[in-house]
């Protein structure tokens, strides 16, 4: 599903926030990247996301390079995908219903077909009874679901979620990792940046441990493979 | 790339986001009615100026083509010619071929003409004799150079020995187009300037509201807006500027014909013209508020191709 291949990423500033990264992970899998801040974690999922570029070396996302993909064609690379960030990103402006119909908005989907998914993905995290509800009326804890709903709404391929319990208290933060788990096993690659080792010792899923944009540790069994 | 709903409730669908999406943008525009009106006034103000001058020279225009249609040499006979030997130099000049209309005017007509139009009618009661001459009013045949051939015509007909004077009033009319020429350049000028005004107006406009919803920009690219998507809705509220824009310059140009027409009429009939002043008609206006739509999209367009790249997910 992800393949970094031999990547360097240098910020303008001369910062070198990843130096020769090589990771795979599969179609399925589901894995934590961790590491302090500023171990390049961000960077990483910005790559992917191709928020950034890298300096050298390729990334496969699906098969497909993402150094022959030009600007234009982003858009189509991030309907694959679903982000979470750890301060939500929700529109304050309009209510759940509509921050959550907006990857099937941009996709011209049908009105029907919009209502009936936005319906089944709010179920999904628990919030059916919230659609009309303002974002900003919200606790931390359901922002972040409706941010994740809004994340798999369009059923991506792959789920990346930068710090996505940062804010919030461990009981809700397993929550939370208990819906991405969800997700994996209906097929859902997940990858999730996050320095909360308790939590990720919790669940169980492998990490990827990055120091100094290097991969320090990488627990990823390397023998599983469906691609 | 997969999950991609058919291509028929596509293009559906791509209809239907368009018209949400214009009407989302009405909706804002709405939304802010204070701030909507002044922006619109200011470019219907923008307009209608350019406009009501192209009234007003369209009008003169129309105005000096009828007078155009008048130019008239007046052929001042010797007093002591008679009314038959007038009548044989109007028969002669009937033929001459850049003559298209001769009209006789006797003493008896001339004095009786005097006495109605000049207010000295009282006045002529003292005189023992009649001390007008016979006029013959010759109407030219317009040709290209109508002016100067004109002119010639004048020379040849005074050179007449029964004429005492061949009076040609061409000069102001020449003054007069020279004059609409330079106004209607003016106004060419001017419409210019103000048309980069509007777009100057809309453009910034829009430029704010992009910074306004800069949050919203950013998180559509995140989950995979294209840029016509993103750009759509401020396209569109440009659009809607223009439409109100152009309503607004229709609305103001009609009420300040409305307010001088009575007047303009008023001195018409003074000068026993049934003058009436022409408004901008159907297709006119029509095209005015077609050109305000295509500045609003224009201007739009332009702030939208430069700040929206700025805004970038980080």
């Amino acid at each position: 599903m992800i393949h970094f291949d031999n990547i360097c990423k240098r910020y303008p500033s001369g910062y070198d926030a990843l130096n020769r990264i090589n990771l795979r992970l599969h179609k399925g899998q589901m894995a934590f990247l961790t590491g302090h801040s500023g171990a390049g974690k961000s960077t990483l999922l910005k790559l992917i996301a191709m928020i950034e570029r890298p300096t050298r070396g390729q990334i496969f996302l699906d098969g497909v390079n993402l150094n022959n993909i030009s600007n234009r064609k982003i858009p189509y690379i991030r309907r694959n995908i679903g982000i979470i960030f750890q301060n939500h990103h929700l529109l304050y402006d309009r209510p759940v219903f509509d921050n959550v119909a907006m990857p099937l908005i941009i996709q011209g989907y049908r009105r029907q077909e919009i209502r009936k998914r936005v319906r089944a993905a709010l179920n999904q995290v628990g919030l059916l009874s919230k659609e009309k509800s303002d974002p900003i009326t919200l606790s931390g804890g359901e922002q972040q679901r409706v941010g994740i709903a809004r994340a798999i709404i369009h059923k991506p391929l792959l789920l990346l979620a930068d710090e996505p319990t940062g804010n919030l208290d461990p009981e809700l933060s397993l929550e939370i990792m208990q819906l991405f788990a969800r997700f994996n096993q209906v097929g859902t690659t997940v990858l999730i940046a996050s320095h909360d080792l308790d939590l990720i010792k919790h669940t169980g899923f492998p990490s990827i441990s990055l120091q100094d944009g290097q991969v320090a540790h990488n627990g990823l069994p390397f023998t599983v493979s469906n691609n | 790339m997969r999950n991609n709903p058919r291509k028929k409730s596509r293009l559906r669908s791509y209809f239907s986001h368009h018209l949400r999406t214009a009407l989302a943008s009405l909706g804002r525009l709405y939304a802010q009615p204070a701030a909507t009106l002044m922006t619109a006034a200011v470019i219907a103000i923008a307009l209608a100026l350019p406009v009501g001058l192209y009234i007003a020279l369209d009008n003169v225009a129309k105005l000096s083509s009828d007078w155009d249609g008048s130019t008239q040499i007046s052929l001042f006979l010797h007093t002591h010619v008679k009314n038959s030997d007038a009548q044989k130099l109007m028969n002669q000049l009937q033929t001459h071929k850049q003559i298209k209309k001769i009209d006789f005017i006797s003493k008896e007509q001339g004095l009786k003409q005097f006495r109605e139009t000049s207010g000295f009618g009282d006045a002529l009661k003292y005189l023992d004799s009649n001390p007008l001459p016979i006029v013959l009013v010759v109407h030219p045949k317009i040709t290209g150079n109508k002016a100067d051939a004109t002119t010639l015509l004048v020379k040849e007909l005074g050179k007449n020995k029964l004429v005492e004077l061949a009076q040609l009033d061409v000069q102001w009319v020449k003054r007069l187009y020279t004059l609409l020429e330079i106004a209607n350049r003016s106004i060419w000028v001017v419409s210019t300037m103000l048309a980069i005004a509007v777009l100057l107006i809309i453009g910034n406009t829009i430029r704010l509201d992009i910074q306004n919803r800069r949050e919203e920009i950013e998180v559509s690219k995140l989950i995979g807006a294209s840029d016509a998507f993103i750009r759509r809705p401020f396209l569109y509220t440009g659009l809607w500027y223009g439409v109100i824009g152009g309503l607004l310059a229709t609305i103001v140009t009609l009420v300040s014909l409305a307010l001088v027409e009575n007047p303009i009429h008023k001195l018409a009939l003074l000068y026993s013209s049934d003058f009436r002043l022409h408004g901008l008609g159907f297709v006119k206006t029509l095209l005015l508020i077609l050109i305000s739509c295509s500045l609003g999209l224009i201007g739009s367009w332009i702030a939208v191709s430069r700040h929206l790249k700025e805004i970038e997910p980080s």
